[in-house]
């Protein structure tokens, strides 16, 4: 903090300061510089990316050309913006997929879980919750392709299920593929919330609850007015970050690959195709540079949000 | 310290001076090529023939082939990326067609630029034909050896076409014959008599076993006799009409192999099934996917498989007036443009195109190989097929923005065969993608 040598006494009362700030500095240098290489510098380079035509192949992959906003203008053209494959609609499909998947699916599903896992026994707790987070902590390649051989048409898990108890079978990777992969990052992603609401409803004192119980209120009546209010911070909290990392998320390429006919084609998905299957790395950049901007008023509500609640507490 | 460093980089210098075959070499070979897997006969010519002998006459070489079970799209992805950050094989299979994109993107070198004078006198050239060499050139330039070209045609299955009723020896000379033929099938019960590949995931295969398959047969290219792409036309219109009567009107072909990210290995598995009864396809088909144990393997295939030529929609309105077309391609290996040791690179290149080597490949699988000094087997299927179609054949484009425009062909294939798209909004969407891509000057509208 300071850069000229403090007096002996005043040094003794900041008891904080472990090192000079001089040693701090040295310390700090090699993580200032591997962020600087591997986040801050990629950082301005793609900015920069997306205002050229440069290519993987081709002519403009070692001349490329300085062509302006066309690359943000073509994005979002409005003669082909909603078009399945383009950028519009991909962005539309991101956004009815983290409203039905992050904030209806995994954040209910979540909240569910953890409100009927506070009365059960504790051996049922515990069995619950192993499975709930196995979903969460397996690797993504290993999940996604245990999804795809679940769901297959013609020797899937699912449809040998269904016909078992007389069902008909369905084709659910090439019928409903929006709600194939709703339901894999429902599935995938419920966990965090569970754990994040389990252990807000942890932090409730039991009185309040004992006290309600006397009352003879109902586990509704309970959850509504004692649980709901009490958790509101976590809630937001959770709501933010799921939104985030559904916003981002590649997973479920593994499952579709984006199709059939772009109709799970994710801004994630849309910017890999665009840079590293066309190989035009300029119009790639430039859905990178637009996904930053979402993310960053993200953040920017979640840590305007944090700043809020700190002084309360 | 700094002279104890020069004392070890003489000692270094000295040492490597008299005893340089301690110093082996390593190269590595990638192909989209795996044993029991896909192009296995590649695989085992390469691990079993050539890379033994070669290491025998060169003990300083140590060569790895690494069987790459991808799709092709994923190879050139990787290649790509592989080829600009200098990473990457030494030595690599490769698709011609992709040469011109690489070249300018730089991710390629010309043989003479990268090997010199031992290119230039390979032997090897005076058995190799100019038109065969440009399958692996770019102007004016060759950046690798071709191991061979291709045909396309329709393969048959003669026991469905028997049970539908239709001739042993059909041959149609039409699209409508084609249609016909498809719909007595279906009335027989075979589930999706024909294949013509349309969409994404099946890549280039899209472009050239479907799309350019029909859209020859209107008598038009992807680009006209000045090279410039052709974006809307009436041939382009004919051949997704043809798409939309296949897969959506009338459900002659599987629509989901179209789709499904492994459509292209579905479509082969209902060929051997007996739920595709045509199917338009390279002699690749033949020589390599159903080939006895390979997994696509016909039962009976002596008997049960047969091949005709691929008609024009009309008699005589193919490309050039022809009755009949098809096109060919043709793949080779290049070598990687940062490779550490070029010299040995270009040996074991060159070694593994010998006429020996090459020769030695027929006994894995007999096919139209690049050296003339190599004979065609005695194998009716490729006698006949090579007699017969390479007169007809036509190449695709040598320019650097193909393999762009063919994945915006295969994207337009892919929202008609789907339902997504009329075939003329398909086609529009095309046309705004493709002057995106080389720009309007260098594109023609024929409507």
């Amino acid at each position: 903090m300071t850069t000229d040598p403090a007096p002996a006494p005043q040094r003794k009362k900041r008891n904080f300061a472990l090192l000079s700030s001089r040693a701090g500095a040295a310390f700090l240098t090699p993580a200032g510089i591997l962020v600087s290489v591997f986040v801050i510098f990629p950082f301005f380079w793609v900015i920069f990316v997306s205002f050229t035509n440069r290519t993987l192949i081709g002519r403009t992959a070692l001349n490329p050309e300085f062509v302006g906003f066309a690359n943000y203008l073509a994005l979002f053209d409005p003669a082909t913006f909603f078009q399945r494959g383009q950028f519009g609609f991909s962005l539309i499909l991101t956004t009815q997929f983290v409203l039905a998947s992050a904030l209806i699916g995994q954040a209910l599903l979540g909240l569910l879980l953890a409100w009927l896992i506070q009365t059960v026994p504790p051996t049922i707790k515990r069995i619950t919750e192993t499975f709930v987070i196995a979903a969460w902590i397996l690797p993504e390649v290993v999940i996604g392709f245990a999804w795809f051989a679940f769901l297959d048409r013609d020797q899937g898990t699912l449809n040998m299920l269904l016909e078992s108890v007389g069902l008909p079978p369905g084709d659910f990777l090439l019928d409903q593929p929006f709600w194939v992969i709703v339901v894999f990052n429902t599935w995938r992603g419920a966990a965090f919330s569970m754990m994040l609401f389990n252990s807000a409803f942890s932090s409730i004192p039991p009185s309040y609850f004992q006290a309600a119980d006397v009352a003879g209120a109902s586990s509704w009546q309970k959850f509504r007015d004692i649980g709901l209010p009490l958790i509101r911070g976590h809630i937001v909290t959770d709501l933010i970050l799921i939104t985030m990392w559904t916003f981002n998320t590649f997973t479920p390429f593994l499952l579709t690959n984006g199709g059939p006919s772009y109709r799970t084609e994710l801004v994630s998905i849309y910017n890999y195709r665009v840079a590293f299957q066309d190989f035009q790395f300029g119009k790639g950049a430039a859905v990178g540079v637009i996904m930053m901007l979402i993310n960053l008023a993200f953040a920017l509500v979640y840590l305007s949000l944090g700043r809020k609640k700190a002084p309360k507490s | 310290m700094m002279n104890r460093m020069r004392a070890l980089a003489l000692g270094v210098l000295g040492m490597t001076s008299i005893a340089v075959p301690a110093f082996a070499v390593d190269l590595d070979v990638t192909c989209r090529c795996v044993i029991g897997g896909v192009n296995s006969a590649t695989a085992q010519w390469l691990e079993e023939k050539v890379i033994p002998a070669f290491e025998a006459a060169n003990p300083d070489i140590n060569v790895t082939l690494n069987q790459f079970g991808g799709e092709d799209a994923q190879l050139t992805q990787q290649l790509a990326l592989d080829f600009s950050t200098g990473a990457g094989p030494d030595i690599t299979a490769f698709d011609g067609f992709l040469i011109p994109a690489f070249a300018e993107g730089g991710q390629l070198k010309s043989l003479d630029d990268l090997i010199g004078d031992d290119y230039a006198n390979w032997e090897g050239w005076n058995h190799i034909s100019p038109g065969i060499r440009s399958i692996m050139s770019y102007d004016g330039k060759t950046y690798g050896i071709g191991l061979g070209t291709d045909v396309r045609m329709i393969f048959t299955r003669k026991d469905l076409f028997e049970k539908a009723g239709l001739a042993a020896d059909w041959q149609p000379s039409s699209w409508a014959d084609v249609l016909d033929a498809a719909r007595k099938l279906k009335e027989a019960g075979v589930e999706a008599p024909l294949q013509l590949n349309a969409g994404v995931a099946m890549g280039e295969a899209t472009t050239m076993q479907g799309y350019w398959m029909a859209l020859l047969g209107t008598g038009e290219g992807v680009t006209d006799e000045n090279g410039k792409y052709i974006v809307s036309s009436q041939g382009v219109l004919d051949t997704l009409n043809l798409y939309k009567t296949i897969y959506v009107d009338e459900g002659l072909g599987d629509q989901r192999a179209q789709l499904l990210a492994d459509g292209r290995n579905r479509s082969f598995a209902n060929f051997r099934d007996g739920k595709t009864a045509m199917l338009v396809e390279g002699d690749w088909f033949y020589r390599s996917v159903t080939a006895p144990g390979a997994e696509f393997a016909v039962e009976n295939r002596d008997t049960v498989m047969g091949w005709t030529k691929m008609p024009a929609q009309e008699p005589g309105k193919g490309i050039r007036g022809q009755d009949f077309v098809s096109i060919s391609g043709g793949t080779g290996f290049v070598i990687n443009p940062n490779t550490d040791a070029p010299a040995e690179a270009w040996k074991f290149l060159s070694f593994m195109m010998s006429q020996e080597q090459m020769t030695a490949f027929q006994e894995f699988q007999p096919g139209i190989r690049s050296r003339s000094d190599v004979p065609i087997p005695n194998n009716p299927f490729l006698t006949e097929t090579s007699q017969t179609l390479l007169p007809l054949t036509t190449a695709r484009p040598n320019d650097p923005n193909y393999n762009a425009v063919s994945s915006e062909i295969q994207r337009m294939t892919e929202a008609v065969v789907s339902g997504e798209l009329s075939p003329e909004e398909a086609m529009a969407q095309y046309r705004t993608a493709v002057i995106g891509i080389v720009g309007e000057e260098n594109t023609v509208s024929l409507l």
